[in-house]
This record gives structure tokens, sequence and C-alpha cells, in this order.
């Protein structure tokens, strides 16, 4: 046991472990939760951080007595159309930003940021006013719709700094070599920028998964809610919660996200840091 | 195989002029080194030759045809770029292969000129690599790879050797020189190095604060500079500047300055004579400022020697006249030693005069 290792110990895992520790804790909760009766649940005689007769009524409950599937199927519906949707923009509008350089693009750049700024909160009045009008109220393609409005600022800003990282040298070659403009980007700039665009799409699924305000004020039909609407509106009954299937339903729909994280997290380091290895 | 011209070309970035009236004609097959220091509008020259920049006014012509208007992928030039900008998803070989694919020639010519070119810069096993498996050396021959198999009429190279290591630059500037032997196409080449221009180069622009400064065969701007900047520009170590005063005395001209009288011979100062302002710069090189055993009258100057630094096959001497400091080259053999005094003895034919108020060369 050197100094060494004792300071290590000290200054890297204690506080990794009590951040770590802080940010699972919920899981863990949530999954015992999953795996307890209500009697369980309730009796405080019990310590309550181990389950002590499993059951697994709470996930028949969730699958049986709400539309859970139905939701999840909604979820990824929303979620992926809106992924696609934000990123083709943003591709686009993020190269056309940094690379064509036209005039006023810096003002544009900033003012599309600048429509990132307004919360959610104060705006889904006025687009509720649009999604009215576009006869599209209490269905998906609302959602579909709505979610590109967050996406793609936030997309074509992340995109921005990773095109910023490629040197433009590479596409100045390519246009001596004989490429297009559009060549450029779909042989050059594209492949190069893989690893940001997948960061880029992670995160723009993920923000629409975990979507709560425009899902609630959108949509109204059972059959149309996305997974975390429905979870709250059908398994909380005015003061009465079913903390079972409730976190049942959560543990069940935090699992997509955690996949998508832990299938492209190399990528995503990557794209985060701009790190493009020549 | 093309002849390049330039013809008043100017490009300005708002206020910033880069480039100003700029002439030049590049004579088919030339090797041409722009060279000049950063900021001097010479990687700005040859991307406006590649199209990759817009010319503000004038006109550049490859093959007695006007190009300005043209995009760079129909100009048939090709060029390697400082930092190589080899695409790192694709393999050497599709690296080389891809201006060919896009113009669409027939899969067995491509293979066929790859494998050419990868000979002739000793790449061949290299094909099948990413970028990022290979060494700066190597990554360089690949560029250069990907220009040749076009088989263009015009090369652009920018600053292509400064990432590499002075040994490798030394031994891919003679590649470099023997692949224009071989290829016998025009090269446009851009550095900052002068040492570069100067053995790479059948023909040298010295370009400042985007001015042209003067055009001329390597040895030419060496011995015949035409101002100032360009004297003190190409040389390593850079030839000595001094302000001094023309006097006529005893039927002779002589240079005053700091203490020490020269005489100036005959033939120069017949032509120095009709100049008619008595302060003048002059420069002298290095090796101009050979010892002398003993001070000699209107031919030596006295110096303090301060540092010296032995290269081997040459001593160079910081020394200092007064409050001005020169660099005199000498013999390995020199007993010259720091602090101590020394004596230099010109040579007088080889002095370069300059005008103090324009810094153009007076002979």
């Amino acid at each position: 046991m050197s100094e060494k290792f004792i300071e290590r110990m000290i200054k890297f895992y204690l506080p990794l472990f009590i951040f770590l520790f802080f940010l699972l804790f919920p899981f863990y909760w949530m999954f015992i939760t999953a795996f307890k009766s209500d009697a369980e649940l309730y009796n405080l005689k019990l310590n309550p951080f181990f389950i002590h007769e499993p059951t697994f009524k709470n996930i028949l409950m969730l699958f049986k007595a709400t539309l859970f599937n139905r939701w999840m199927f909604n979820t990824f519906f929303v979620a992926i159309l809106a992924t696609i949707l934000s990123l083709s923009a943003s591709l686009l509008a993020a190269y056309a930003i940094q690379r064509v350089r036209f005039r006023g693009s810096g003002p544009i750049g900033i003012s599309i940021f600048f429509g990132y700024l307004v919360p959610p909160t104060i705006l889904f009045i006025p687009l509720a006013t649009i999604i009215f009008q576009l006869k599209i109220w209490d269905s998906l393609w609302s959602l579909v719709l709505i979610y590109p409005t967050f996406l793609i600022p936030f997309c074509t800003w992340l995109l921005m700094g990773y095109f910023k990282s490629i040197p433009k040298e590479m596409e100045e070659c390519a246009m001596i070599d004989g490429a297009s403009r559009l060549r450029v980007f779909w042989q050059i700039v594209v492949p190069l920028a893989l690893p940001g665009i997948l960061s880029a799409g992670i995160f723009a699924f993920t923000l629409s998964w975990n979507e709560y305000l425009y899902a609630l004020t959108f949509i109204s039909t059972t059959t149309l809610k996305t997974a975390p609407v429905g979870l709250i509106t059908e398994l909380v009954r005015g003061d009465v919660y079913h903390w079972g299937p409730l976190m049942t339903g959560a543990l069940l729909a935090s699992v997509p996200v955690a996949l998508v994280y832990s299938f492209f997290v190399e990528h995503y380091v990557a794209g985060m840091t701009g790190a493009l290895k020549e | 195989m093309a002849k390049v011209v330039m013809e008043k070309l100017n490009k300005h970035f708002g206020e910033v002029k880069a480039v100003r009236d700029f002439d030049l004609e590049i004579p088919d097959k030339e090797f041409v080194v722009l060279v000049g220091p950063s900021g001097c509008g010479k990687t700005t020259t040859l991307r406006m030759v590649a199209g990759l920049e817009d010319i503000t006014s004038g006109n550049i012509y490859i093959d007695d045809k006007i190009v300005n208007q043209l995009p760079p992928k129909d100009r048939d030039i090709a060029m390697v770029f400082q930092n190589y900008a080899l695409y790192p998803h694709m393999t050497v070989y599709q690296n080389m292969a891809f201006g060919l694919t896009l113009r669409k020639f027939p899969k067995a010519e491509i293979k066929q000129r790859v494998k050419e070119a990868a000979e002739i810069l000793n790449i061949g096993e290299l094909l099948e690599r990413k970028p990022k498996a290979l060494s700066g050396g190597q990554r360089q021959r690949v560029a250069v790879g990907r220009a040749i198999v076009r088989k263009p009429k015009v090369f652009l190279f920018d600053e292509p050797l400064s990432n590499l290591d002075a040994k490798l630059r030394v031994q891919m500037r003679v590649e470099l020189k023997k692949l224009h032997d071989r290829l016998q196409t025009t090269i446009i080449y851009v550095t900052h190095d002068q040492v570069e221009a100067m053995t790479m180069g059948d023909c040298i622009v010295v370009m400042k604060d985007g001015l042209k400064q003067q055009v001329g065969a390597p040895l030419e701007l060496y011995f015949r500079p035409a101002n100032k900047f360009v004297a003190g520009f190409i040389g390593s170590p850079a030839m000595n500047f001094m302000e001094g005063e023309l006097l006529s005395e005893q039927g002779g001209l002589f240079l005053q300055t700091m203490g020490f009288k020269l005489k100036i011979p005959a033939d120069k100062a017949a032509k120095l004579k009709s100049y008619p302002e008595k302060r003048v710069i002059f420069g002298i090189r290095p090796e101009d400022l050979p010892e002398a055993p003993a001070s000699i009258p209107n031919e030596t100057i006295e110096v303090m020697v301060e540092v010296l630094e032995p290269l081997g096959s040459e001593v160079y001497l910081d020394v200092k006249v007064g409050e001005t400091s020169l660099i005199a080259r000498a013999e390995p053999t020199t007993k010259a030693k720091p602090h101590f005094k020394l004596y230099l003895q010109p040579v007088l034919e080889n002095v370069r005069f300059f005008s103090i108020r324009d810094e153009r060369a007076l002979l």
C-alpha cells in the first residue's frame, strides 16, 4: 500500500464511487420496486433496500392493464422519425453555415442558436396554435414535427463544431481532384464527420425519447401517448401512485436509451471531443 | 505540359490587399518557386491559380486560355497541400485513385497509373494502408502520388515539406527535383524557406507584402538582388547591412562608416559616382568577410568577436563593429576567439549598395 495508491484512492476512486452511487441509486430503487408487492412496499418494518418476496405482478400489470407496449412503440416512432428529420436538416445547415460561407452565414448560425434558447414552457403555447392549424393535434405527427424545433438547433451547433475540425484542404483537394460540392459533402465530409453525426443522432434520439412537456400537451388520446407521458398519466390516478408498475415502466423505458449509448459509446466520445484522427 | 501566365493579378480580403498587380509568365516545364515571409501573398497567389480563391482583378491563363472563372476541377491541375490533406477514411490506393475514379477512367488504367506512381515514389507496399498508419514522409509521398497519377498540366505545391523533419526535408527536396526532371511538368512551388527555393527552383519569385520583388534564377537573386529585401532574404546566414557615406577623396571613392574607411574598386566607383545622395546602405555577405592577418589601411575593418558557431566545414563568427553586429564566415582553422579583436578584409567587388530612400539596389 504505497502512499501513491492511497492518494489515488482518496482523490480519484472515492469521489468516483460517491458520484456513481448517487447516479445509479435511482435505477437500483426502480429495479427493486419493480419486483416488490404492494404489501412489502408499504411495510415500514422491512428493510427497504432489499427485495424480500420477489413478485412479477407489477410487470404483468404494466403489460396487461396499461398500453405500455403501444406507448413504447409510439415513443420509438416519434424519436426515430424526429431524429432522422433533424439530422438531415442539421447536416445540410451546419455544412452550409460552416463551409459555404455565404453572405449572412454567421448571423444565421447565431439565430438558429437563439431558437434553442427559448424554453419549451413558453414555446408550447404558440406551437399549439400552429399544430391546431396544421390539423395534426392529438397525432404522433405533431410530435415528429415539433421535436425538430429543439433538435435542429442543437444538432446544427454540434455538427458545426465537428465540421470545423475537418481540414478545409481535404475538401479543396477533392474539388481539385474533380469532385463537385455535393460529392465532396457525401464522399469526404459525411464519412469523416460520422462520429459527430452519430453523437448528434444519439442526442437527438435521447432528447426525443425523454421529452415530456410537448408530448403531454399535444397528445390526449391514451393510445397515442409516449412512454414517459403514458406512465405518469395512467399509473398515477389522483393521489394514488401505482409504484410497482410505474417503476417497472420507468426501468423498461430507459433500456433502449441505455442500449443506444452502449453501442455507440466510442463514436460518441470521439464525436464530443471533435477528435479527427488523420 | 503548360505555360501559366498571371496578368495584373490582385486579391483583396476586405481592406487587406493580399496580392497586388502580380505579373508572371511561367514557361512550360519550368519549376517556379514563390518564396517570401508569411503573409507575403505567395499562398494566395497559388490558390488563385488553383481556383480555390476568387480573383479580385486580373487574369490567369493556363495554356493561353483564361481560367479566371473555371472551377478547380476543370483547370487540369493538381495540388499538394502542406498538411497533405489525405482522405483519412480511404486507403492509400483509394486516395490516389480518387481523382481518376471521379473522372471515370477505366478501372484497368486507374490501377496501372496508381501502380506506376507508387513505383516512382516507392510506396508500392503501402497501397492498402490507411493514412493514419503512415509516417510523415510516407504521407508526403502519397500526397505527391495522388497528384501525379492524374498527369495534370500544372503541379501546385503549397509548402509541402514544412511538416517534415530536417533530414527528411533534404531528402524529399532532392526527390521532388528528380521527379520534376522525370515528369517534365510545370511546377509552381510555394515555400517560406529560401534554402528550399534556392535548391529546387529553376526560377524564383521573391514576394513581400503582396508585391513581387524580383524574379530570377537562384544565383542571379543571390549575386544581383534587386533590393535590400531580396538581398537579406536570400542566403543563409543573411547578408550584413550597414549604413555608410560615400566620400570622394584622393581621386578615389571611399565608403566611410562607423570608424572605418574602405576604398571602393574603380569600376564600382564609376557607377556610384552618378548617385546624387551620399548616404547609402551597403550589404556584404558573410563569405565576403574573410579574416585578414593584420590591419591594412582602407581595406580592413577591426571587429570584436562575440560568438563562434562552428559548423565543421566552416565557422560563423558573430562579431561587432561599434554597435553593429555582423556575421563573417571563417575557415575551420580560424584562430578567432570570443572577446578578442580581429581584422576582416571585405571583398569589395561583391559589396552591394542600396538606396536609403527606397532600398533599391544601386548597381
